[in-house]
């Protein structure tokens, strides 16, 4: 791994005045998709700015009709916290299966969401749930952040300190885990609001994506019996040793009912 | 060149480390704490798995620098006063391990189990273990040795309190 200069910045101002000064900076959370990629050597950064120490990105709290969940929260924290298992039970049970107990103790919600691995968890709940990105200069809807394989609409210098999940009526996450790695071969979230239904897919193809028939399907009757017969074309899946694009089709409707039965 | 102080194993550590030094480096390397083991270079394997203040976690996807302060344990560090944890105790009877490899990461790993989940059920067990790879045991002994520890612990508590 190649050697960087290390801040620990107190401050949001202080750690974009570090990216801003740095040749090639790079922002430091949980560091379990950063580290990773370090000792890949997938990275060389010129500095890296810790965020851990700014303690205005910490901490879960009831915003009336959302949850506003701090970036530096971590995954393990989510799967017990009260009140998000209270407001969004389908929130917590989907922390809880992000990769295993170590990874959940220290990988956080704002790496995952800057992060955008196209198989991750997170994505999927912050599209269904229509959750908005706040950072240090602005508010983000879901539908407008996430831009495609491992690229968002965050500038360089931009740090997420939380992000608003809207109490949906129900929600609920099915996933179907690659042995290897625990991330989603197929995950589908789905969440209620009122009489809208989002139903949103993470690991099947290049991009998270929305069912539209699903949706339309689930508003009108809510039940997994709904989704009888909504078939996902594989055209544009992905297809690599551990499942093809035809059996990622096939999980998105298992794991979207399974989604359906769990949210209740 | 950075300085970090930090506790490892009930003694105070003050050391100069490169920024890009991971934790595991730091106790192998410099510290000579070589039960923490290397297995992967993916954060996958878990034979690294060491306690940061209570909680497990893999040490190679830690930067040393980020420790400032902390309190961190490691296999070496779970023996009190000669006697085994009765994790290890477990592992032990139970014959909880063959080539003994991924050994020190399991059992960092259990232990956290145990403290958050005091009788956890098998099923339970091996959801924990998703994240510490054996090639050896197909787990069976493990998942057997984390069940006896749990028992012979609130037995103890038991005797304990009377
Ligand atoms: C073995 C293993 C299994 C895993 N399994 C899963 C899984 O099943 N599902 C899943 O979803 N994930 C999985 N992960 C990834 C895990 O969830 C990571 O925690 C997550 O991807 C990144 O979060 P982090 O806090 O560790 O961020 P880091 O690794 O520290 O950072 C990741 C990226 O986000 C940027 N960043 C971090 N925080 C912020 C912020 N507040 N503002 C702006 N940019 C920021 C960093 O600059 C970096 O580019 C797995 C990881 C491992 C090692
Ligand atoms: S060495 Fe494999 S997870 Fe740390
Ligand atoms: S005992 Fe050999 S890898 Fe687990």
């Amino acid at each position: 791994m190649q050697d960087f200069a290390y801040h620990n910045p107190g401050s949001v101002a202080d750690a974009v005045a570090a990216l801003k000064g740095a040749d090639d900076g790079k922002f430091l959370a949980g560091g379990q998709s950063f580290i990773p990629v370090l000792r890949l050597g997938l990275a060389e950064p010129s500095d890296v700015i810790n965020l851990k120490g700014l303690s205005d990105l910490q901490g879960i709290r009831d915003g009336g009709d959302h949850i506003a969940i701090g970036a530096l929260v971590t995954h393990a924290e989510v799967e017990t916290s009260d009140l998000v298992k209270g407001a969004l039970p389908g929130l917590a049970t989907m922390a809880g299966h992000i990769g295993d107990p170590q990874v959940r103790n220290r990988g956080t919600l704002g790496g995952s969401v800057a992060h955008a691995d196209p198989a991750a968890d997170y994505p999927a709940a912050l599209i269904a749930l229509k959750a908005t990105v706040v950072t240090d200069r602005r508010e983000i809807a879901s539908s407008d952040f996430f831009r495609g394989l491992f690229e968002t609409t965050l500038e360089e210098d931009e740090i997420i300190t939380q992000v608003k999940f809207p109490k949906a009526e129900k929600a609920g996450y099915g996933k179907f885990a690659s042995t290897a790695s625990k991330y989603a071969l197929v995950g589908v979230f789905v969440a209620k609001h009122g009489s809208e239904v989002r139903v949103a897919v993470t690991g099947a193809s290049a991009r998270y994506f929305r069912v539209a028939a699903m949706e339309q399907a689930l508003a009108a009757h809510w039940s997994a019996d709904a989704l009888d017969g909504i078939v996902v074309p594989p055209d544009d899946l992905q297809s690599d040793m551990e499942a093809d694009a035809a059996y990622r089709a096939h999980l998105v409707g298992v794991m979207a009912k399974r989604a359906v039965s769990a949210a209740g | 060149m950075s300085r970090v102080s930090l506790e490892v194993n009930g003694a105070s550590v003050d050391v100069e480390v490169q920024p890009n030094t991971l934790l595991v480096q730091l106790l192998r390397e410099k510290l000579d704490l070589t039960g923490t083991h290397v297995g992967c270079d993916t954060s996958q394997c878990g034979a690294c798995v060491v306690h940061v203040n209570g909680q497990s976690v893999k040490s190679c996807s830690v930067l040393a620098v980020e420790l400032e302060g902390a309190k961190v344990t490691t296999i070496e560090g779970l023996a009190q006063g000669g006697e085994l944890h009765p994790m290890q105790q477990a592992f032990h009877e139970e014959h909880g391990l063959q080539c003994g490899y991924c050994t020190p990461g399991v059992v960092m790993s259990t232990v956290d189990l145990l403290k958050r989940n005091e009788s956890p059920t098998e099923g339970e067990v091996r959801e924990w273990l998703e994240g510490n790879i054996c090639r050896c045991t197909g787990y069976h002994n493990i998942v057997k040795a984390v069940l006896s520890c749990a028992d012979k612990m609130k037995a103890g508590d038991a005797s304990a309190a009377e």
